[in-house]
């Protein structure tokens, strides 16, 4: 049997991450407690080193190699920079909230970097096994680290319930899979856009197969009606784990969108748009109604994930260029946000005291003026108020939405959107014109996650007012 | 008498022609059949003789005499107990699971005989020459397993439960340390087929696996033991804590089959060693011409007497451990396997892959 | 014609332990059926010359995570009335979801309409290993999927410790290599000089 080595190089990302991962847990082993720092600054190293070495392999983009099952190109690049960034916050937040609960453990970075690694995986798949592959290696990632406290019950069930939840839609998208691949014949992606392209007519075995490809992609986004876990999850697990589930991996899934529906299925578009329509709806709705009545803030923030999956959700129906560039826009933004707010949450917390109750925020504004102020800039760019980057990403959405000519979509969006304001303005009013209870202390946290967090935010801002390079990069990786 | 001899003949061929006319499927059943029982009866046999071996020489062992009264030299004495075994009522005991309760002890025999299929007795002499007979064994010794857990379970007794679930502790732990042994073996000769794996070890005592493999061969033959639940790993029955384990509650001929699968699987352990480490049916003094013209020719050949004999090596080891070692205890047990077994095997697998690289003489050139 | 009935036997045998996994009052007897499944399905891939899968199908299901899933099962004191609650109601919805994915199934094995035609299994000769075959192909063509099931089983062990291997306070365990290091001369026996006395009044002591 001939056989020639596959081009390593346009993999070596993931090969560093892998290997350093497997090396942090080893050192991770001979490291006692008081030195566990050194795992986490390990880590960061790691995912430093790692962009650096995506944006040197970024000049093979376009390159195909293990057997076509992988691919180096420029939007997979761009995608898997930001997930770096935000799984970088992920960590920095979470080491003071760790080290408070005597929590501060190894398996939570080297869980961090694998879970990390199925998101390249995912992000880099050219074949349905490896976005299987990838999936499994980032979902068995999760649900581990949301069990990791074992010490509480919240976060047991919630891993329970992520883990059992999880499982059957992995089920369902892998009998989706096979159903395509026994119509289809190929696991290919790009054969598998072909071959779709050149059906004759459309299959009903076929269709069937892509209800449940985007059952299972919007299990794991976190539509509605797929949006069960989403809530205990986030409120179950610990802040930063939180931060890690609700942030990093909505880049891979919307990669695995782009992947599988844009790529591999975009002959279907017709068909997945009305599923998608639905969903979208249904999703703001939810999203938007439900999250009124919560009292918590990470259960708040879960129904306020679930609505702007609906406007991803509205990018990618679209089917257009525009669309795709503009759902890119608003999932890029939208995590940033998401790690900011999570960000806060970690740093008004501190042992045995979560800050996650809405009512914690109460009078913010005179313990610390300045986080208050940043919360404040996360709310808004949430609810899409103007100057902040939110409402740039609903704006692009909008227009690609009313570009194609459903403007009904639109007006439901921008109604949707109103209605979600009231309870982030909500989260302001608190802040700003409450009074904290009694016995509040102020807010204390290092220097490093003060500084993180502060630029997190105002990034926030930064792109909301200069929103042109973000969008002229996210026009320049997504050419379908 | 030259009358018998016609009659005898003409029986011979209608027999013969009666053969040619069946279709090939019923050949290749009667076949088999045929086969199985060629090798079903020596083998139970040998387990009747092994339990008197056991006794004698354990008995020689601790300077007594062990059973010496029935028959000449107590050679008649597995009869005896057979018979004994057969007469006696089997005991159901009150709430078991009827069904199962019968289950275990034929499942538990019939996977200790199936795995005879791909043993070869000596070169190409066997029932099945199947592709992945290693793989065969090593599902079929997995399964036995089950005849174990499902007796403990059925008995509904606190102490046969308690055997069957060390039982399965243990079995399932040395199962990996044993497997990744035999991935060693397969590794060095390039099949998974028994005869080839053999036939690779062509060459004389020092061409044999045993000595390449030497950390494997050992850990194989200790996991067999504790596979076959037998002393010092016997913690499954341990009669000192929890009476007689799994089988406690079972008499008359379903304690029988267990007796008989048992040793039955000793010897399958005994002869898979043979067969993977020593050459099989191989000589060791193979490529000693000058004995070719003396009456010891015989030895230099392959043969059927050379799996024998060192199949017997192995099962006297049995015999040995039990007189001499005490039981484990149940930590020391898992602990012997999951972190001393286990770490040896996947090391020496990495040793012996660097060796094939190599190609180091004589066994991986 | 042989195979033709070995086939239907075991897909008998398939569907009914299948359907028993689901319908046995006994979780244990479930558990049972379920490796009654398993074996089964390894005869099928058998008659498919797929042997390496189905010895490696019984290897690992049924000699190793099926025997610690009874292990866990048997332990378990399930009480069946509670776990029944709710059946008939949830029943009918069951039932559709069973329906819809019967229907699909069916289709696709029916319908051939992309042109997907189902050809007969290539028959090999009797030396074809089909254990080699899947050893070219894993560790070439399908190295990168193989190296991530790799370290997926890796995370799943990592996972599996970070979980379950907690030093709880108040737990005593052995130290083997203590045990083991342990001799009569150091600390475990100290013999005592004693001068031999002389019993009064002459009773025994």
């Amino acid at each position: 049997m001939t056989f020639t080595l596959p081009a390593f190089t346009p993999a070596i990302p993931e090969m560093f991450v892998l290997g350093m991962g497997c090396f942090i847990l080893l050192v991770d082993v001979f490291l006692s407690d008081r030195h566990r720092v050194v795992t986490h600054w390990l880590s960061l190293a790691t995912i430093a080193a790692t962009a650096w070495l995506t944006v040197t392999v970024a000049e093979n983009a376009g390159l195909l190699t293990f057997s076509d099952m992988f691919i180096n190109d420029s939007m997979g690049n761009v995608f898997k920079l930001f997930t770096y960034l935000t799984v970088a916050l992920t960590f920095l937040y979470a080491r003071d909230y760790f080290n408070d609960r005597n929590l501060f453990k190894g398996e939570f970075y080297v869980l961090g970097l694998f879970g990390m690694l199925g998101m390249m995986v995912m992000i880099s798949a050219h074949n349905f096994i490896t976005i299987y592959l990838g999936l499994e290696l980032l979902s068995l990632s999760l649900y581990a680290m949301v069990a990791l406290d074992r010490d509480s019950p919240a976060a047991s069930e919630a891993a329970m319930k992520y883990f059992v939840l999880g499982a059957i839609a992995s089920g369902i998208l892998l009998y989706g899979m096979s159903l395509l691949y026994g119509a289809t014949g190929t696991l290919d992606i790009t054969r598998l856009g072909v071959h779709i392209a050149e059906a004759p007519d459309i299959n009903i075995g076929v269709m069937f197969a892509l209800g449940f490809i985007i059952v299972g992609l919007c299990f794991k986004l976190g539509a509605v009606p797929f949006h069960m876990w989403l809530p205990d999850v986030y409120e179950g697990a610990n802040t930063p784990v939180t931060l890690y589930v609700g942030s990093a991996p909505k880049i891979a899934a919307f990669a695995l969108f782009m992947r599988l529906l844009v790529e591999g299925l975009g002959g279907l578009r017709a068909e997945w748009r009305t599923m998608l329509i639905v969903l979208s709806i249904l999703s703001m709705a939810i999203g938007s109604i439900v999250a009124i009545v919560q009292t918590n803030l990470k259960r708040l923030l879960a129904y306020s994930t679930i609505s702007h999956v609906g406007y991803i959700l509205m990018g990618i129906l679209v089917g257009t260029t525009a669309g795709y560039q503009a759902a890119m826009f608003y999932v890029i933004t939208y995590v940033i946000m998401a790690a900011a707010a999570f960000g806060i949450i970690i740093l008004l917390a501190r042992k045995g005291f979560e800050s996650d109750r809405l009512e914690d925020f109460k009078g913010l504004n005179d313990r610390s003026p300045w986080f208050a102020a940043m919360m404040l800039i996360v709310m808004f760019g949430m609810a899409g108020v103007p100057p902040f980057v939110g409402f740039f990403g609903k704006l692009y959405v909008l227009r690609a939405v009313i570009d194609a000519g459903m403007i009904w979509l639109a007006v439901v969006g921008v109604i949707f959107a109103i209605i979600s304001a009231f309870y982030y303005l909500k989260v302001v009013k608190l802040m700003y014109f409450d009074r904290a209870p009694e016995g509040m202390k102020p807010v204390e946290a290092s220097l490093d996650m003060r500084w993180v967090l502060s630029g997190n935010s105002l990034a926030i801002l930064l792109l909301g007012v200069l929103p042109g390079p973000l969008m002229a990069l996210c026009a320049r990786v997504i050419t379908f | 008498m030259s009358e018998l001899l016609t009659k005898l003949h003409a029986f011979w061929s209608a027999l013969t022609t009666y053969w040619i006319s069946l279709p090939f499927a019923w050949q290749l059943t009667l076949k088999s059949l045929a086969g199985i029982v060629a090798i079903m009866l020596p083998l139970i046999l040998t387990v009747a003789y092994l339990t008197l071996a056991e006794r004698r020489i354990i008995g020689f062992m601790q300077v007594r005499m062990g059973p010496n009264r029935v028959g000449p030299w107590g050679l008649l004495q597995p009869f005896a107990d057979v018979l004994k075994l057969v007469f006696k009522e089997v005991i159901l005991p009150t709430n078991a699971n009827r069904f199962l309760f019968i289950t275990a002890p034929v499942i538990s025999i019939s996977t200790a005989f199936a795995a005879w299929a791909v043993i070869p007795f000596s070169n190409g002499v066997m029932l099945s020459n199947a592709n992945a007979g290693l793989l065969y064994i090593l599902a079929l010794t997995s399964f036995g397993v089950y005849g174990i857990i499902l007796s403990g379970w059925a008995s509904n007794s606190k102490y046969a439960f308690l055997g069957a679930m060390r039982s399965a502790a243990q079995m399932v732990s040395y199962e990996i340390a044993m497997g990744f042994a035999l991935v060693g073996v397969l590794m060095a000769s390039q099949s998974l087929n028994l005869n080839d794996i053999v036939l690779a070890q062509n060459g004389g005592f020092s061409h044999w696996f045993w000595l390449p493999l030497l950390p494997l061969f050992v850990i194989y033959f200790i996991s067999g033991v504790a596979e076959t639940n037998r002393a010092p790993f016997d913690v499954a029955e341990g009669e000192s804590e929890i009476v007689a384990g799994f089988h406690v509650e079972y008499s008359g001929t379903a304690f029988a089959a267990f007796f008989l699968a048992e040793y039955a699987n000793m010897i399958l352990i005994s002869a898979l060693a043979a067969t993977l480490f020593w050459g099989g049916w191989l000589s060791p003094v193979q490529g000693w011409h000058f004995l070719e013209d003396t009456p010891l020719a015989f030895l230099v050949h392959t043969s059927f007497i050379w799996f024998a004999v060192k199949t017997c090596v192995f099962l006297y080891a049995f015999l040995w451990f039990r007189a001499t070692f005490p039981r484990y205890r149940y930590d020391q047990i898992m602990r012997l396997g999951w972190k001393v077994f286990i770490p040896i095997t996947i090391l020496w697998l990495v040793l012996e892959g660097v060796a094939i690289v190599l190609k180091i003489p004589p066994w991986f050139a | 014609m042989v195979q033709a009935v070995i086939f239907i036997v075991l897909a008998a045998i398939l569907i009914g332990s299948a359907l028993g996994v689901i319908s046995a009052r006994n979780p244990v007897h479930s558990a049972l059926f379920l490796v009654l499944a398993f074996v089964t399905s390894a005869g099928l891939w058998i008659l498919l010359e797929a042997e390496f899968l189905a010895l490696v199908l019984v290897l690992v299901y049924v000699g190793a995570v099926m025997v610690l899933f009874l292990f866990v099962v048997m332990m378990l004191d399930i009480d069946t009335t509670t776990m029944r609650q709710g059946f008939v109601r949830y029943a009918p919805l069951g039932v559709v979801v069973a329906a819809v994915v019967v229907v699909e199934i069916g289709y696709v094995v029916w319908t051939r309409k992309l042109g997907v035609t189902f050809g007969t299994p290539v028959t090999h000769a009797a030396k074809y290993s089909n254990t080699r075959a899947l050893g070219d192909v894993i560790y070439t063509t399908y190295a990168y999927p193989f190296e991530l099931a790799a370290v997926i089983l890796l995370v799943g062990i990592v996972a599996a410790i970070a979980l379950t291997l907690r030093r709880r306070p108040g737990t005593r365990s052995q130290n083997p290599a203590k045990q083991v290091r342990v001799s009569a001369k150091h600390g475990r026996i100290r013999l005592v000089k004693m001068p031999s006395g002389r019993s009064r009044g002459g009773e025994a002591p």
